[in-house]
This record gives structure tokens, sequence and C-alpha cells, in this order.
């Protein structure tokens, strides 16, 4: 097992200098967080520095209300900056002022610093929900508000789009309307209830978001879960991952206007959930991640589900063969949506997104955890395009790769598994820090988890759904409000993982 | 062109519930029951304080469960499986909130066919048309895909009569999903009042009944309740979309009074399978007879 490098500052500008020559040397930045320490404000900076993680530290002095921001130099900064002001009230001192992102409030408003153990105490805030200025002005700009009611079955979410009448000239993303608080609702619990939390902390990704939370927690204990865990995980991760590349064509045809192949998709996706409930009683995988391991082999046998797989996935191939055939589907898709390859690199764009730019990072291969270092896998194919045609290309890849996958983790498994194995290690529960993460359909999901007196101090999810929404609004160069449905889909947005 | 062949290719594949019982939703272990038995009250003890959202309480000895708060993560069957069991069956929605306790009081079940009768009087005039809108008060974003299901060709609501809406002008049916997150409280409040009469509402699921694993904090009140008058309450966690139907269904008065709530009443036999005469006659139009077999 590799350990996460630490590098602990002492001062705030010895630790902007640090990070700042890391990004500058051309390091993926993951992230900013904080975490409120027993006196005052811990800060961490956390790198892509494969095959682990790189963590520059600082502890804030207490009496701090400031820090300097590292936007001007790490645009993805910015929205770790704003959460960061939301949460502890911290201000990130830099060319723009405060700008609520997950919990507007009042300033000098209590906030609820998460890691200091009361931020459960609270009782629902009064949050500022005025609307936003318009940031363009000019003859015939208008604002429209979308959402965050929005017309369909969706998460709640308001994009204000600023258009002089067809182009998206400017766009915002406000994503406060369903935090939840689910970094509060972490704190205190046992260990064992933490991945409920986990579970439905982005309920789409539940497999995921279970391996990354369980990961840095067998970090904390040195144990490594039993091969055939690490198998049975993978076989879950990827059916998830499935079925999430399946939700997004399903928007995109939906989009699209494509009924048939609406009405062919969500039955796949029907199909595919209800095969995940057969193997462990959840139509999301749920109640199988355990730290340590898992709580037991899938319910269906090999052949079974080999047998299942095989005509779902030549159900699957064959309409997307056709899908990708259809003129009056992929006229919307080219050139929609362009995110340029320098600008998803500028971003540290993750996931399906960042593949559609040029930008591979796929931690199942760069940091392999679980059964990922024994299987074998073909690298999936980049595309430069940066259009959303060129993300959803990757997302058809993946779900070759992810068919590949499983069908070779169940052959291990049949092979490796014998009666009386042992699905689960008893994880000693010792005090102590670390960072677990996975692959999640999304991309990129990181997990710091603290242990203190047995029982969690602090959780900071970071899902890919949160980094890649901050660079949403660079997809637009020359697209029109009609583009948008598309946009929206080709990036697979989780909202409840960026809302938190 | 070459789609029209492939809407054909995999048969029928829509349920033909509520006319028919359907196989899958009847084996997909959506509740906890618990067993008539002589409780051993150490482990009944224990169970309660294992129950991550305090779903489990033991009156005078005896446990009863809160389906609006169970979050189904099975603790309790792993260290009770006499007393505590998953069973199989989607219908446990309820227009009573304490009927979603189980073992049900005999109070609360005089209590819900008023409810209910009230409940089938406002919807009376909406007839065979249910038009749903559904807003996401702060979920895990899983209730979404299981809301969204009820449209593919499996569920296909549709054929029943009930379409989402994208307005709330036209919309009879607020489906609610999530916490009940401080954020949407407003948006809540004005869908609500876009909403032309009659109206019912709907809570899906445990996180929009009690707030679930998230309960009550500085950003969620701890489900909807509070903010609005729900008429149905679907557990669930997610809510399985049979669930979801079934409260839609219920809700609509589409379920006959005599049939609603059967398998969310007093301890049952486990697994025993529904017949097509518990059903009473189908009738053509999808509707329930209203007559008692």
């Amino acid at each position: 097992m590799t350990t996460n490098q630490r590098n602990n500052h002492r001062s705030v500008e010895e630790f902007s200098e640090a990070v700042i020559a890391k990004a500058l040397n051309g390091d993926r930045f993951c992230g900013l967080f904080a975490t409120k320490e027993a006196s005052a404000v811990r800060l961490d900076a956390v790198f892509a520095d494969n095959p682990q993680l790189f963590v520059a530290s600082v502890l804030l002095p207490r009496s701090a209300e400031a820090f300097p921001s590292l936007s001007p130099y790490i645009p993805s900064a910015s929205w770790y900056e704003r959460e960061i002001y939301d949460l502890f009230g911290l201000l990130a001192t830099g060319p723009s002022g405060p700008y609520p992102l997950v919990l507007p409030l009042s300033e000098g408003h209590v906030r609820p610093q998460p890691g200091s153990g009361s931020g459960k105490l609270h009782e629902p805030f009064e949050i500022d929900l005025s609307p936003l200025s318009s940031h363009l002005e000019g003859e015939g700009v208008f604002t429209i508000p979308f959402g965050p009611v929005r017309s369909g079955v969706f998460e709640s979410i308001e994009y204000v789009v600023e258009t002089p009448g067809e182009d998206i000239a400017h766009l915002r993303a406000r994503v406060f309307y369903k935090h939840r608080g689910v970094q509060i609702s972490f704190e205190g619990l046992d260990v064992n209830d933490g991945v409920l939390m986990a579970e439905r902390s982005e309920g789409v990704a539940s497999v995921a978001h279970c391996v990354a939370y369980c990961g840095a927690l067998e970090k904390i204990a040195g144990t490594e879960p039993p091969v055939v865990a690490g198998l049975v995980r993978v076989i879950h991760a990827e059916l998830e991952r499935i079925v999430n590349h399946l939700d997004s064509i399903v928007r995109h045809t939906e989009a699209a206007g494509q009924a048939v192949a609406y009405s062919r998709f969500t039955l796949h996706k029907e199909r595919l959930q209800r095969m995940r409930g057969r193997l462990c009683g959840s139509r999301f995988g749920r109640g199988v991640v355990v730290p340590g391991g898992v709580t037991g082999p899938p319910q269906l046998s090999p052949n079974e589900l080999l047998v299942q797989l095989d005509e779902i996935e030549h159900d699957i191939r064959s309409d997307l063969k056709l899908l990708m055939a259809t003129p009056s589907f992929l006229d919307r898709l080219r050139g929609t949506g362009i995110l340029p390859p320098a600008l998803a690199h500028c971003f540290a764009a993750i996931g399906p997104v960042g593949r559609g730019s040029n930008q591979s990072d796929d931690v199942r291969f760069t940091r392999p955890y679980d059964a990922y270092r024994q299987l074998s896998h073909q690298l999936i194919e980049n595309r430069s395009e940066g259009d959303a045609l060129s993300r959803q290309w990757v997302r058809i890849d993946e779900i070759t790769g992810s068919f590949h996958f499983i069908r070779q983790a169940t052959d291990r498994l049949e092979r490796a598994s014998r009666k009386g194995d042992l699905w689960r290690f008893e994880l000693e529960i010792v005090d102590g820090e670390d960072w677990g993460w996975a692959e999640a359909p999304q991309g990129e999901l990181l997990y710091l988890v603290k242990v203190e007196d047995g029982t969690l101090a602090r959780v900071k999810p970071r899902s890919a759904s949160f980094h890649n929404l901050g660079l949403f609004h660079t997809a637009f160069p020359k697209d029109i409000l009609t583009d948008f449905a598309f946009i929206e889909a080709s990036f697979g947005i989780s909202i409840a993982g960026v809302a938190g | 062109m070459p789609w029209i062949p492939r809407g054909l290719r995999n048969g029928i594949v829509t349920s033909r519930y509520p006319q028919t019982q359907d196989s899958y939703g009847e084996n997909f272990r959506a509740a906890i029951v618990i067993r008539p038995h002589q409780y051993d009250l150490t482990i009944a003890k224990k169970v309660v304080d294992a129950c991550p959202t305090n779903a489990i309480s033991l009156n005078e000895n005896m446990p009863s469960l809160d389906r609006g708060r169970c979050i189904l993560c099975g603790r309790c069957e792993e260290l009770y499986p006499d007393a505590f069991q998953f069973d199989s069956g989607f219908e446990i929605a309820s227009a009573n909130r304490g009927q979603l306790i189980v073992p049900s009081l005999e109070e609360t079940d005089s209590l819900l066919a008023d409810t209910k009768k009230e409940l089938a009087q406002r919807v009376k005039a909406l007839k065979r048309s249910v038009h749903i809108r559904h807003i996401d008060m702060g979920s895990d974003g899983a209730d979404e895909w299981e809301v969204a299901a009820l449209t593919n060709p499996v569920y296909d609501v549709q054929r029943l009569g009930v379409y989402f809406t994208a307005s709330p002008r036209h919309a009879d049916l607020l489906l609610v999903t999530g916490v009940g997150t401080v954020g949407m409280v407003s948006s809540l409040e004005k869908t609500l009042d876009s909403m032309p009469d009659p109206k019912i509402v709907v809570a899906a699921g445990v996180d929009a009944i009690s707030g679930g694993l998230i309960g009550r904090g500085y950003a969620s009140n701890g489900g909807i309740s509070k903010m609005v008058k729900v008429d149905v309450f679907v557990p669930g966690s997610p809510p399985t979309p049979f669930g979801l139907l079934y409260g839609i269904l219920l809700a609509t008065a589409r379920i006959p009074i005599w049939r609603a709530g059967t398998c969310s009443g007093a301890p049952r036999i486990m697994g025993k399978p529904l017949k097509q005469a518990d059903f009473g006659r189908p009738r053509d139009d999808g509707y329930l007879s209203e007559e008692n077999p």
C-alpha cells in the first residue's frame, strides 16, 4: 500500500507558494479543503501524485479570517474557496469578493464549521435567496433563470443564463438549493454508520462513494480487504458505471427527441438496475461495500450473471451502433459544448468530461485500488475534440471496458472463492486520518476521513461532479439555448454530489 | 426508419400492474416486517440502539418499526433474525403517517379509513388523468432515477393516464423527494401555490417523510411534513418505481379502500403470494374494481 505524501507548512504564505509551484509544475490539482481542528482551521491542497496523493497542509492562525486566494493561478480552486467561505467563513482574498456557492449566509452568520463537532447542534439556518445581479450589460441582453424547479424530473439546481436572444453569453450555476449538510451529517457517526451516509451522499454513485470511504478507513487501519472482496467491489462498481453512462445517453436521446432510442435505453437501464437488485437486494448496490471488505458474494451464480450480462450487452451494443449512426442525433452533439483540451487541462477536468478533452487520468489505472491492480484492461482512448460527441464516445468506450472488467472479476471470483471464504476482515478502528479514492462514473472521487476516539470526526467527500461543474460555464463557446440540454447531459453531473 | 423495428425487438416488456400483480415487484425486498415472537429484550434493545435512524422502538416490550424512518440497511435482521425480516412486496405506501409504523395499531386503521374517504372525495374529479409535478427538496439523486423510471417502457405510467408535467399550472399531484432543505422551502411554497385545486402531495422516500439519515440540521428540516400537508407517504431509500406507482394510485383513490394497506398492516406470514382473486375483478380501463370479492 502506498502512503500519501503529506507536507505541513508553517505559514500560509509558504503554503501558497508551494501549492502554486506544484500547479505551475503541471501537476493535476484535485481540490482545496478545510477542516476545523481543536483551535484553528487547517487547509489541505491536494494534487494527484500518482500512484498516490500529494497533500500540502497549513494550520491557519486562530484569529485568521482570510487566506490568500489560489484561484488566480489555479482556476479550479475557485469553487473550493467559495465552499470554504460558506462553511467556515474564511475568505479567500483575491480579485473577487465573497461569492456564495453551497450556503449563502449573511455576513457574520454562524457557520457549520465541519470538523468542529458542533455543526450538528444548529437549527435550520435562514439563507439568502436573493437573485443574482446581471453580469452582462448591453442592448437586449436578458437573464433566464433555469430552475431550481426545472421542467422534468431533475435534481434542483439553478442555471442563470444571460443571453441576447439565442447565444448563451454567460452562465452561472447556483447549487445551494439542495445543500443538505452531508459533511456535518457524517460527524460523530460510528464508522459503520458512515458507510450508510457515504451511500447517500451521491446516491447514483453509492458504490464508488463506499469504496472511497472504506479505502480511507482501510489506509488508516493499515489493512487491505480480502482479494475476493476486491473482486466483488469491482463487479458492483462497474455495473454502477454502466448504468450511469446509460443514464447520460438516455438524457441525450431525450433531448434529441429520439423516442424509440429513449425507450430502448431506459429499458436497458431498468434491466441493469434489476440485475443489480438481484445481486445484492438494492437497485443501487447499497449494503455491499463495508470497511474491511464486502458483506458477501453476488447473490447470482457466476453463470447466471454472465448469461444475463451477455444478453444485456448484446442489446446495448446493437442499439448504440444504430444510435451512433443516426445523423439527426449526431448533428446535435457534434461541435456542441466544446471544451478545448488546453482549457480542460487548466481547470484540471476529470472523468469522461476530461477524457473527452484529452485529459486521461483515470484512477482505476493510475492509482489502482481493490482488484483493479490485478485485472487487465484496455486503456480508453482519449478524444481531443472536446465536444459533447467526444464525451459520448468516451462513455461508450467505458461501457465496453466495464463489461470486460465484470467478466474478468466474475471469472476470477469463481476460481478464487472457496467454501468458508472470508469476505471481510475485521477492521481495527484506530484514530487517524487519510484520503481514499475511487473512479466514480463521474470521475475521480476523493474522501478525507478522520477518526477520533473511534468515531468520525471529519469526513469530506469530493465528488467529481463538484469539480467538473466548476468548469461547466467554460463549455459554451458558441452554443445556443437549445444546446443546453445536450451539454448538461454530456457533463453527467449529479447535483447531490455538488451541493453536499 | 431503422429505429422502428427496434421498438419491437424485445416484445412487450410493460408490466400489467395494477391489473395483475407483477412478479418482480412482489419479490422485491422493499420493507422490514416484525414477526410475532417471544421477544428477547436484551437483543431487542441492542437492535434499538443499532438502528441508524431510530426507526425501531420498544413499547411495553413489543418492538415496533417506523417505515417512514427505515432506510433498509438490514442491521436489525442481522442482529435479530427471529424478530426482524425483510419482506417482499412494494405496496407499503400509506395515506396515514401512523400506519407506516408496524405492527399497526387499530386506531390508525379506523383513522385511515376516514383519511382515505376524504382523499377519494377530493380527487374524484381527476378521474383517469393525473398530471404529476416532481420537486426535489434535497434528495441524494437516486430518488430521481426511480421517479424517472416510471416513464420507461417497463412501468410506462402513461398507460394509466398518469403524466409528468413541466408546469405546476397543469399539475394535480406534487411528488416530493428529499430531506426538505432550507434552500428549497420557498420553491416548494411557490410550486404548491401555482397548482390548481384539488392538489395532492406525495412524499416519496424516507428522506421526504422524516429526513432519513440526515434528519434535521442546519440545512435540512427533517422531511417535508412540517412545511406541507402530505397526503400519501411512500417509504423506501430510495422508493422503488413500483412503490411510487402504488403511492400515486393510492393518492388518486385508484386502489380500493378494502385493498389498500393490506401489505403494511399487522404482521403477516412471510412471502405469501397475492393472488388475482385478492385484487377483485380488474376492469378494462385500468381501474380496480371497488367490489370486495
